[in-house]
């Protein structure tokens, strides 16, 4: 802050005899309804902190629509200065090496303190490339945890379960017998396979999962621990204890919020919703299972969200305005209040000790379950993963398990089509680097 | 009498030179690039690419998906097609047929028509929606477990539904004015030819229904093949997942969604060669066989 000061204090006097224009970037980001408005107060708070640049926020739709504008744009030359890239378009971006300044370049160069240490160690590595540099700037970090309807389990007479067995044999029965539909989940390649492979410390790719680079990489996830996990998931939904509501996000929320669901797989960054609303119920939060019979050490997961990524392109000064802006971002304050507004997790140390002394784990305990979760032991299969055209390989995915759930065809055919079609995706999207 | 003419040739060409600009520009140059498109695989932010000849192609013609969705888009275009004409004939056959208080009931059956696709989609969202659409209460009253976005054939029929309640205007204005130009007097000679309704519609009024009902097939088909692209949008929500689509919103998947632009240029391609067999079959084949009055 007080670099801040003290810069902008030279700036103007440099300034004083010619006429004051400040430099105005531009941020294109996804985050609609009330998270969008916590964007506009970041960028307000920023304008007011300083009086040099001026930093302007577009809500550009969902992440795909954004990422594709993005893209479009930097294909026209008319970039915006940050872009907001979610954890399924990572490879592309990153890939694209001119496309943007790596975050830590950009600050090291514009004079910012930069240690990847201060970050907290799940989100470290996730927006970096092979070498360990962050090129992405970690913003809406969130990672998918269990959250539950208190009064039901009670009600049922269960604590939340801890693995998958306790809740296959005890949560789930007793869910049942007291009424509830046990379980509901919003994304499953992002929950039931990625989460998966770190939870479980799997590898989820080959060439460290996609991280060496695009030539040969193939996806990882024909095999039994998974399988034997979503033929499990159609026992239950067989059983009753699990129910589908299609691919998209919120129509699996709501029977939560409704009360007919009493364990909800959502991400931590859905805690500001949820407790913006009045549910008729206490809900809380805790981590995601692990099946006792493929691992007793169950590692952190990985983070989901979104990173900040500078354009390159921009005019020096342009760039110092965005550097300013992250160092304004990542600032503890800043990463608190976005925090508790919103759920997503901090993404500095600094920032979590402030909401522990701050007293906010003490009000609102599942507030801290993402944090915690991506705290957990890591290993080389948590860092991340790094796959070309990936938001493909998802919408394989949804539609190869949608089919599963809908009784279209076999988990094994499933997941020998998934592997199918991904890797040819991720084989042509390394033709596309050449 | 002296035939209507321009003095110099330029002039017309002059004159059409805006028109053929704007075709060139919208048209012609994106269809070429797409084309150029298909022969690479290009990384989306524009700085590799490499020629893979026809791959893109072979691609397509492997993947079991692109056959079912193929699949689906032809059933999906007969479905529509069908019964967007079909309705559309026999409310218009009715409609003809009222005297008190016509106009407002025509009114009334041509509204529909000012709805535009996504919001006709929005709608269908509603009213199927999974917890208390007022559809999917109906459905269930029968015994049917409508669920929109999960089972693939109830998302089928709801675009199928909502496609053809949108077209069924459009259809019913060019019927409607296809009954009312058929002369009175071959109406009153076929009554007295024949005393059965049905067969006097069929052997009389259909046979000179049929110039306009050529001209809908045409347009319903290309209706249910790319018009139907804001229903499906809205109806899967955004999320392909396992729900059916079109081919059309397949390359908007692939391409806009995935950024795979050789591989959504193919497809596009492939979609521009169906248009223009499809435009060929109307002015080579039917239009000779079709007397237009």
């Amino acid at each position: 802050m007080k670099n801040i000061a003290i810069s902008s204090a030279a700036a103007l006097s440099m300034l004083a005899n010619s006429a004051f224009a400040e430099t105005e970037i531009t941020w294109w980001h996804a985050m609609g309804g009330a998270l969008g408005e916590t964007v506009n107060e970041i960028a307000e708070g920023f304008n007011a902190s300083q009086d040099e640049y001026t930093i302007t926020p577009v809500f550009k739709g969902t992440y795909e629509e954004t990422l594709t504008a993005g893209i479009a744009a930097f294909r026209a030359g008319e970039q915006p200065n940050i872009m907001q890239v979610f954890d399924a378009g990572a490879a592309t971006v990153i890939a694209a090496q001119g496309a943007t300044v790596p975050v830590q370049d950009l600050l090291e160069t514009n004079g910012a303190d930069f240690e990847i240490e201060d970050y907290i160690s799940g989100v470290r590595y996730f927006y970096a490339d092979a070498d360990g540099k962050m090129i992405g700037m970690p913003f809406n970090s969130s990672s998918p945890i269990m959250y539950y309807n208190v009064q039901a389990l009670e009600e049922a007479g269960v604590k939340p379960p801890v693995t998958w067995e306790e809740f296959e044999t005890v949560t789930a029965p007793a869910l049942k017998d007291a009424g509830y539909v046990a379980l509901s989940q919003s994304h499953l390649p992002w929950i039931f396979v990625e989460n998966f492979m770190s939870r479980h410390d799997l590898p989820f790719a080959t060439n460290n999962n996609g991280y060496d680079g695009a030539d040969g990489t193939e996806i990882l996830v024909n095999i039994d621990p998974l399988k034997a996990h979503f033929t499990a998931v159609t026992e239950w939904q067989d059983a009753g204890y699990f129910e589908w509501f299609g691919t998209g996000w919120n129509d699996n929320q709501t029977p939560f919020e409704e009360g007919d669901v009493a364990i909800w797989f959502g991400s931590s960054g859905s805690f500001g919703g949820l407790s913006q609303k009045d549910l008729g119920f206490d809900f809380s939060a805790t981590y995601l299972p692990y099946w006792e019979a493929v691992t007793t050490e169950p590692k952190q997961t990985f983070i989901g969200g979104a990173a900040l990524f500078a354009m390159s392109g921009q005019p020096a000064e342009e760039n110092a305005a965005t550097a300013a802006f992250f160092e304004y971002l990542s600032s503890p304050e800043v990463q608190y209040m976005w925090h508790r507004e919103t759920g997503y997790v901090p993404i500095t140390t600094a920032a979590y000790e402030m909401a522990t002394a701050d007293g906010h784990y003490d009000r609102f305990p599942a507030a801290e379950t993402g944090i915690l979760q991506l705290s957990l032991d890591a290993s080389e299969n948590t860092r991340g993963y790094r796959m070309g055209f990936y938001v493909q390989i998802r919408d394989v995915m949804n539609r190869e398990f949608g089919r599963i759930l809908t009784g279209e065809t076999s988990v094994d055919d499933a997941f020998d089509i998934i592997e199918t079609d991904a890797n040819e995706l991720l084989s042509r999207f390394a033709q596309t680097q050449n | 009498m002296k035939r209507a003419g321009f003095a110099t040739r330029w002039l017309p060409i002059l004159l059409l030179l805006p028109q053929l600009a704007i075709i060139a520009v919208f048209f012609y140059w994106p269809a070429a690039h797409a084309v150029q498109s298909s022969f690479y695989l290009e990384d989306p932010f524009g700085f590799g690419s490499s020629f893979v000849g026809f791959d893109n192609y072979t691609h397509l013609a492997g993947n079991s998906e692109y056959g079912r969705i193929a699949k689906f888009t032809l059933l999906f275009t007969v479905l529509v097609t069908f019964f967007s004409l079909a309705l559309a004939l026999l409310l218009a056959v009715k409609a003809d047929n009222v005297i008190r208080g016509a106009k407002a009931y025509r009114t009334l059956l041509m509204w529909v028509y000012a709805v535009a696709p996504p919001v006709a989609g929005f709608i269908g969202l509603l009213m199927f929606n999974q917890s208390w659409g007022p559809l999917a209460e109906l459905a269930k009253s029968i015994g049917w477990d409508f669920k929109l976005g999960v089972n693939f054939g109830d998302t089928a029929t709801a675009m199928v539904l909502v496609s053809v309640w949108k077209q069924v205007p459009v259809n019913f204005i060019f019927f409607l004015s296809g009954l009312q130009s058929i002369p009175k007097s071959v109406r009153e000679a076929a009554l007295i030819d024949a005393k059965s309704s049905f067969r006097r519609f069929w052997d009389v009024t259909f046979p000179l229904l049929a110039p306009t009902g050529f001209f809908l097939l045409i347009i319903n088909i290309t209706y249910a093949l790319f018009d139907t692209f804001g229903v499906v949008d809205v109806l899967v929500k955004g999320e392909p997942g396992n729900n059916p689509m079109t081919l059309v919103y397949k390359v908007y998947v692939d391409g806009f969604r995935g950024n795979d632009i050789g591989g959504s240029s193919a497809q596009s391609v492939i979609l521009m060669v169906l248009v223009l067999a499809l435009t060929v079959f109307q002015f080579r084949l039917v239009e000779r066989r079709i007397h237009y009055t």
